[in-house]
C-alpha cells in the first residue's frame, strides 16, 4: 500500500519476484474478505475491501511484466464484483446510488476500477444512457497520471466496455447513444493511452533508457488494441473512417512524436483496418508518413502498406479499378519521395528499399505498366544521382532486389530490357555486385528460355552485362581473379549466346554483328569464351542459309549473304588466333572450312584449311596437341568433298606431309595409318587404292623402326600395338574392296605380327595380346558370316 | 499558509509546506491513507479530545443521583414520527435526539411521577427552553442566548402521577445545534420543580436544531490561476462557491506548467472554528475530507477533472459569528505533493448551506 514511495525505480528480478508475490498475497487477502461481504451482501464492506483490495494496484514497485500479472489477478476479482453489483440492481438499488456510492472511495486508483466496474453494470442495465457513462468514465480517468498505472486503467475501461459501446446494431444504440459516440469514446481513450505510453520513457533514470523502451514495447498492444476495437465497430464505415477515424488516429499519432509510437501505431492501422479503407483514404494515410520523426522506420511501414493493398489486389481483383481511381500508384510514389526527403537521416539502404516496395507494389497491382516501373527505377536514379557507386552493402542489397525483382515477375528479360531506368540503376552497383546481377540477368534468361530476337534488344542487354564482357574500371587485377569463377562468369555469357535467336537470317546476322562488337571488347582472355559460340550460332545461320537457298553474293550491302556469313566467322576466328588461341582456333577453322565445304564454296573452304594448316604450323608445337590438331586437320579434310582434284591433292599433300614429320615415331605411324583415309573417300571423292597402301605401307616402315628403336633402347615389345593398329586398317581397306590391299597382304601382316609376338618372349603386353586376339576372333567371324565378305576373307587363314 | 481572510491577488504562491508544520498534517496522512473509503465523519474521531471529561456540564445529567423523591419525564408531542438527529457525544456514542427546525414550535407534555409512597412539596414548576453556547475554553461557562419560560403549576404538593402540557410556539430559534471543538450550541428543555429545603429537582431534555437556508441567488464559480514562477502554474476551477451539505463538488484543474515532479493531488475540505474575539480567538482547523484526485505525473496541458461528494462527510452549514461566540467555516484545500514529498497547496473558502 506504499504508493509511488520510489517511482519506477524497477529493480533486480529476484525484487520483483518478491514485491510480486507480497502485493498478490494481499490482494488475496482482502479478496477474502471482501468475497466474505460478498456473501453476506454488505455493500459497505464489499466496497471497502475491493477498495484495498484494488490499492495493490496502486505500486510503482513493479515493472509492466509484474504489473501485468497483478493486474490480472484483480481483474478476475472485480468479475464478481461485477456480478455483486448487477445483484444488487436486481435487489432494487439503483445504479446511479451504486455508481455514486464508489465515488466515495478517497484513493484514486481503487475509485476509478471501481467505477468503471459498476459504470459497465449501470450500462447494462439501460438505466442510463451508455454514452453518458462511457463519457463520464473515460473523463474521470483522467485523474491518473502514472503511465503505467493509468494504461492498465484505460485497459480495463476499453476492455469493460468493449461489448457495451452504442454501435450500431447494439442494445445500447439510439437512446444509449449513437455510434458517433462509440468511436468518441474509443479514440479519446486511445489518445489519453498514447499520451501515456508515450510519455513513459520520460520516466526514471537515463541509464535505463533501453530497458524502458523495451517495457514500453511490453505494453503497446495495450494501446493498439484502441485501434482494434474502433475497427470492429459496425457502424465504423468508410465515411466514418475517413472523416472522423483516421484523422483524429493521425493525429495523435504525428502528434506525439515518439519513435516507438509512430512506427507501431502506424503498423497498427495497416493491419487492423480493412483495405478498401486504406485504398480510400491513401492520400491522408500516406501523408502523415512525411510528418513521422526522422527516425521511424517508415520505410516497413510503407512496405507493409504496400504489401497489403498488392494482396488485396491479388485477392480480388475487380478492385483493380478502384486502384487506378484513386491513382495508387502516382500516390505512392509520390509519397515515397517526400517521405525520402523528409527524412534526411534515412541511410540510403532505406531508400532504396522503400523503392523496391513501391517495385513491388506495381509489379502486383499494375504488372502491365512498364512506365510505372520504369518510373520507379528513375526515381531511384534520382535518389542515387551523384552519388556514384554505392558501397554501402546494405543498399547494394536492396538494389539487386529493385533490379531482380522485374526479372522475377516477368521472366522476360526482353521487358527488362525496355526499362531505360533499369542501366542507370545497374551503373550504380560496385563492380563485384554488378557482376552478380549480371549473372542472375543472364540465368534468369538460361532459365526461363527468353529468345531474344531484336538486334537492338541484343545492344541494350549486352551493354547491361558490359561489366561482364568488358574490362571495367572497377574491375580487380587479372591475377586476383579466381580462375574458376570467371570461366563460369565466361560460360555464362557463352550460354547467353545460344539464346540470341531469330529466323530471319538478316535480322540474326545483325544480332550476331552486334554481338561480336560487345564480344571484341572484351579483350582475349574473355574472347576464347564468348567468341566459339557466336561462331557456332553463325554456323548455324550458315546452315540455316543454306536451307533457304540464297544466293552466294548479296545483292546490296544490307543483306546476308554466305559469303557475308563466312566473312565474319572468318574474322572472328582471326581474333580468336590472335589471342592467342590456337588450338581452338585451328578447330573452328576447321568447323567453318566444313561448313564452307557443305555450302559448296569451295574457296573459302580452301582459305579456312590455309588457314588452319598456318596455325598448326606457326602456332601448334605441342606434339600431343600437334596429333590432335593433325588429326581433326585429317578428319575435317577427310570429310570435305567439295574440292577440285588440284586443291585436294595440295591439301592432302600437306597433311600427309604433316604426319610424316611428327616428333615420335608411334605418333608418325598412326597419323600415316589415318591419312590412308584421305585416299580412300567414297561417295563421289576420291579412290586412290594405290595411295592407300602406300600409306600403309608407310605405316608399317615407320612401325618397324620404331619396332627397332625401342628394341635397342629398351628391349620390349612396345610399338607392337601398332602392328595390330596397321593390321585393323588393313582390314578395314580390305573390306571397303580396296583392291591393292589383298588377303595374302594381310595374311603376310598376320603371320609376321604372330611370329613377333611368340619370338619376342621377352614381355608380353596383356592389352596387345587381347587386342591381337580380339582382331583374330573378328576376322574368324566375318569368315563364318556366309556372306561375300565371307569370301573375301575365305583366303586368309588364322590359326 | 494563504489567508482567506485577505483578498488574494490574482496570482498566488503555492507554498511548500515548512517543517514546522509537517507535523501537523502527517497526522492526516497517516491516519487516513490506509483506508480507501472516507464513509462518515472518518476524520471526526480523533477531533473529539478526551479533555471534555472534566466539563461541569456532565454534572447537570448526575443531579438525581441524590434519589429524588419522583421521575420526571419530558415529552414531545408526536415523539414517533419526529424526525431526529444523530450526534455524537463526547465519547463517541451516536445518540439519536428529536429535531427541530428554527420556527418549530416546541411542545409537549412534563411528568411527574412521585416515588411510591413520597409526595413532592414544591415551590411551583417551571419549564424553561433554553439555547445555550458554550465555550469550553472558558471553563465551560454559558451563555444564553434565548431563554423562554412556561409555569407549569403554582406551589403545592404532587401526590400521584401528574402530567403537565407545554407548547412554546415559534420559538425564535435562529442558530442551529452544534458539537464543536472548543464550543458548542445546545437547545435544551429544562423542567424546574422548586423546592424551599431542598435542592430544587431539575430535569433536562436536549433536542437539536437545524435551519434550512434557501439557495443561494449568486453562486459564482470559483476560478484561479496560481503557481510558483517557472516551476508550476495552474488554473483550477469549482463549479461553485456555495454548497449545500449534500453537494457535489465538480471542477477541474488545468496544468499550464508543470517543471516538477509531482506524486499525487488530492482535494481536502477543512474546518475552521474560531472561538472568543479579539486576543481570546482560538482557531481550531480539522481535515474532514481527504481525497485523491491524481495519480501521477501530469504533463502540461493535462486537465484533471473534480467531483467530490460531500454527503459522506460530517458537515454543518458555514456558521458566521454566531452571537459574536464563534464561527465555522470550510475551506478547500488543493494539495499538490512532488516526489520529495514537498506540498503545495492552495485553500479557498466555501459557503456551507443546508438545502431543505
Amino acid at each position: 500500500m506504499q504508493a509511488a514511495e520510489h517511482d519506477a525505480v524497477f529493480t533486480s528480478a529476484e525484487e520483483q519476484e518478491k514485491w510480486l508475490a507480497d502485493a498478490m498475497a494481499l490482494v488475496q487477502h482482502h479478496a477474502f474478505y471482501m468475497h466474505r461481504a460478498l456473501d453476506a451482501n454488505n455493500i459497505r464492506d464489499v466496497l471497502k475491501f475491493s477498495a484495498q483490495m484494488l490499492s495493490e494496484l496502486r505500486t510503482s514497485k513493479l515493472s509492466p511484466q509484474k504489473y501485468y500479472e497483478l493486474y490480472m489477478r484483480t481483474f478476475d476479482e472485480l468479475r464478481q464484483l461485477e456480478v455483486f453489483f448487477r445483484e444488487e440492481g436486481k435487489r432494487g438499488r439503483l445504479n446511479a446510488d451504486i455508481y455514486e456510492l464508489v465515488q466515495h472511495a478517497g484513493n484514486i486508483l481503487p475509485r476509478l476500477y471501481l467505477l468503471c466496474t459498476v459504470g459497465s453494470v449501470y450500462i447494462k442495465s439501460k438505466e442510463a444512457p451508455a454514452k453518458d457513462v462511457l463519457k463520464d468514465l473515460v473523463e474521470m480517468s483522467r485523474g491518473v497520471q502514472h503511465p503505467i498505472r493509468g494504461l492498465f486503467l484505460r485497459s480495463y475501461l476499453s476492455q469493460i466496455s468493449r461489448d457495451k459501446l452504442p454501435d450500431i446494431g447494439s442494445p445500447y444504440e439510439g437512446e444509449g447513444g449513437s455510434v458517433m459516440d462509440a468511436v468518441e469514446f474509443v479514440l479519446q481513450n486511445f489518445t489519453e493511452m498514447n499520451k501515456l505510453w508515450v510519455r513513459m520513457q520520460h520516466q526514471g533514470l537515463v541509464r535505463d533508457k533501453e530497458k524502458r523502451e523495451k517495457e514500453r514495447s511490453e505494453l503497446r498492444d495495450l494501446v493498439g488494441k484502441n485501434l482494434h476495437v474502433l475497427s470492429q465497430l459496425e457502424g465504423v464505415d468508410l465515411e466514418m473512417y475517413r472523416e472522423v477515424v483516421l484523422p483524429r488516429v493521425l493525429e495523435q499519432v504525428v502528434n506525439c512524436k515518439d519513435e516507438l509510437a509512430q512506427y507501431y501505431l502506424m503498423d497498427c492501422i495497416i493491419q487492423v483496418f480493412p483495405d478498401d479503407f486504406h485504398l480510400q483514404t491513401l492520400e491522408t494515410l500516406l501523408g502523415a508518413c512525411p510528418q513521422l520523426q526522422p527516425t521511424v522506420d517508415i520505410k516497413t511501414v510503407m512496405s507493409q502498406l504496400m504489401e497489403r493493398l498488392s494482396k488485396y489486389v491479388a485477392a480480388s481483383p475487380d478492385v483493380l479499378q478502384e486502384f487506378l481511381q484513386v491513382e495508387a500508384f502516382s500516390k505512392f510514389s509520390h509519397s515515397v519521395v517526400e517521405v525520402i526527403d523528409a527524412q534526411p537521416d534515412m541511410p540510403l539502404v532505406g531508400a532504396v528499399s522503400l523503392h523496391v516496395s513501391l517495385l513491388t507494389f506495381v509489379l502486383r497491382v499494375h504488372a502491365d505498366r512498364l512506365d510505372y516501373i520504369d518510373q520507379v527505377l528513375g526515381a531511384c536514379v534520382k535518389k542515387l544521382e551523384g552519388k556514384g557507386k554505392v558501397k554501402d552493402s546494405k543498399a547494394t542489397k536492396q538494389l539487386v532486389a529493385l533490379l531482380s525483382a522485374p526479372l522475377e515477375k516477368y521472366k522476360d528479360v526482353v521487358v527488362v530490357l525496355k526499362l531505360s531506368n533499369y542501366a542507370r540503376v545497374m551503373e550504380h552497383l560496385d563492380y563485384e555486385t554488378n557482376k552478380v546481377m549480371t549473372v542472375v540477368l543472364i540465368q534468369s534468361i538460361l532459365s526461363n528460355s527468353t529468345m531474344i530476337s531484336a538486334p537492338d534488344k541484343v545492344d541494350a542487354l549486352f551493354e547491361l552485362l558490359k561489366e561482364l564482357i568488358q574490362d571495367s574500371e572497377g574491375q580487380p587485377l587479372l591475377d586476383m581473379v579466381d580462375e574458376e569463377d570467371f570461366q563460369e562468369e565466361q560460360n555464362l555469357v557463352a550460354r547467353l549466346v545460344h539464346m540470341l535467336v531469330n529466323d530471319d537470317p538478316e535480322q540474326m546476322f545483325l544480332i550476331l554483328t552486334t554481338a561480336r562488337k560487345h564480344f571484341v571488347q572484351g579483350g582475349p582472355r574473355r574472347l576464347q569464351y564468348t567468341l566459339p559460340p557466336l561462331i557456332f550460332t553463325a554456323l548455324k545461320l550458315v546452315h540455316s542459309l543454306q536451307a533457304q537457298d540464297l544466293p552466294e553474293e548479296g545483292e546490296g550491302s544490307g543483306s546476308v549473304s554466305l559469303k557475308k556469313v563466312f566473312q565474319f566467322l572468318h574474322q572472328m576466328v582471326e581474333a580468336l588466333a590472335m589471342v592467342p588461341a590456337a588450338e581452338l582456333s585451328l578447330r573452328l577453322y576447321l568447323q567453318c572450312a566444313e561448313a564452307a565445304g557443305d555450302c559448296g564454296l569451295e574457296p573459302v573452304a580452301y582459305e579456312f584449311f590455309t588457314q588452319a594448316f598456318v596455325l598448326y604450323e606457326e602456332e601448334v608445337s605441342d606434339s600431343k596437341a600437334q596429333v590432335t590438331a593433325l588429326q581433326l586437320i585429317i578428319g575435317t579434310l577427310q570429310r570435305t568433298r567439295v574440292f577440285g582434284v588440284e586443291n585436294r591433292d595440295t591439301l592432302t599433300h600437306k597433311a600427309t606431309g604433316y604426319s610424316a614429320k611428327l616428333l615420335k615415331k608411334p605418333d608418325q605411324c598412326r597419323a600415316v595409318y589415318i591419312c590412308s583415309h584421305l585416299f580412300w573417300v567414297e561417295d563421289g571423292g576420291t579412290i586412290d587404292g594405290e595411295r592407300v597402301l602406300l600409306c600403309l605401307k608407310r605405316a608399317l616402315r615407320i612401325a618397324h623402326a620404331a619396332q627397332q628403336m625401342s628394341s635397342a633402347t629398351r628391349g620390349t615389345s612396345g610399338p607392337m600395338t601398332l602392328f595390330v593398329e596397321i593390321l585393323n586398317k588393313y582390314l578395314y581397306h580390305f573390306e571397303k574392296g580396296n583392291p591393292q590391299v589383298t588377303s595374302s597382304v594381310i595374311q603376310g601382316l598376320l603371320e609376321l605380327i604372330v611370329t613377333d609376338m611368340q619370338s619376342e618372349a621377352t614381355t608380353h603386353d596383356l592389352e596387345v595380346d587381347a587386342f591381337l586376339a580380339s582382331t583374330v576372333r573378328y576376322i574368324q567371324f566375318q569368315k563364318q558370316k556366309g556372306d561375300s565378305i565371307a569370301e573375301q576373307y575365305a583366303s586368309i587363314e588364322v590359326q | 499558509m494563504c489567508c482567506p481572510e485577505v483578498p488574494p491577488p490574482e496570482m498566488l504562491t503555492l507554498r511548500s509546506r515548512g517543517s514546522a508544520r509537517k507535523g501537523e498534517l502527517r497526522r492526516g496522512t497517516h491516519a487516513d491513507d490506509d483506508d480507501g473509503f472516507g464513509m462518515s465523519g472518518r476524520a471526526k474521531p480523533s477531533n473529539f479530545p478526551s479533555r471534555t471529561t472534566t466539563r461541569g456540564r456532565e454534572k447537570n445529567f448526575l443531579v438525581g443521583a441524590f434519589g429524588p423523591p419522583c421521575k420526571v419525564g419530558i415529552e414531545f408531542s408526536n415523539a414517533e414520527t419526529r424526525k431526529q438527529a444523530s450526534v455524537k457525544k463526547e465519547n463517541g456514542q451516536v445518540v439519536m435526539v428529536p429535531l427541530f427546525l428554527g420556527q418549530d414550535s416546541v411542545a409537549g407534555e412534563v411528568r411527574i411521577e412521585p416515588l411510591p409512597g413520597k409526595k413532592v412539596e414544591h415551590l411551583g414548576v417551571k419549564i424553561e427552553l433554553l439555547g445555550q453556547i458554550e465555550l469550553y475554553f472558558d471553563r465551560g461557562s454559558f451563555y444564553d442566548f434565548t431563554s423562554l419560560v412556561r409555569e407549569l403549576d403554582v406551589p403545592g404538593e404532587i401526590l400521584e402521577c401528574k402530567t403537565y402540557p407545554f407548547e412554546f410556539s415559534t420559538v425564535e430559534m435562529q442558530y442551529e445545534s452544534y458539537n464543536g471543538v472548543n464550543v458548542r450550541l445546545r437547545y435544551v428543555l429544562k423542567v424546574t420543580i422548586s423546592r424551599s429545603y431542598a435542592t430544587n429537582i431539575v430535569e433536562y431534555r436536549d433536542f437539536w436544531v437545524h435551519n434550512y437556508s434557501p439557495q443561494p441567488d449568486i453562486n459564482n464559480s470559483i476560478k484561479m490561476e496560481v503557481g510558483i514562477e517557472d516551476c508550476l502554474h495552474i488554473e483550477f476551477e469549482y463549479s461553485k462557491s456555495k454548497y449545500h451539505l449534500k453537494d457535489v463538488i465538480v471542477g477541474k484543474i488545468y496544468f499550464l506548467l508543470v517543471r516538477i515532479k509531482i506524486k499525487h493531488m488530492e482535494l481536502e475540505v477543512r474546518r475552521r472554528e474560531s472561538t472568543g474575539s479579539g486576543p481570546n480567538t482560538y482557531n481550531e482547523s480539522e481535515t474532514l475530507a481527504k481525497y485523491e484526485i491524481m495519480d501521477g505525473a501530469p504533463v502540461r496541458g493535462e486537465s484533471i477533472p473534480i467531483r467530490l461528494f460531500l454527503s459522506p462527510y460530517d458537515l454543518t452549514p458555514t456558521y458566521r459569528n454566531i452571537n459574536n461566540k464563534f464561527s465555522v467555516k470550510y475551506y478547500l484545500n488543493l494539495v499538490l505533493v512532488d516526489e520529495e514529498d514537498r506540498r503545495y497547496f492552495k485553500q479557498q473558502e466555501i459557503t456551507m448551506y443546508r438545502l431543505e
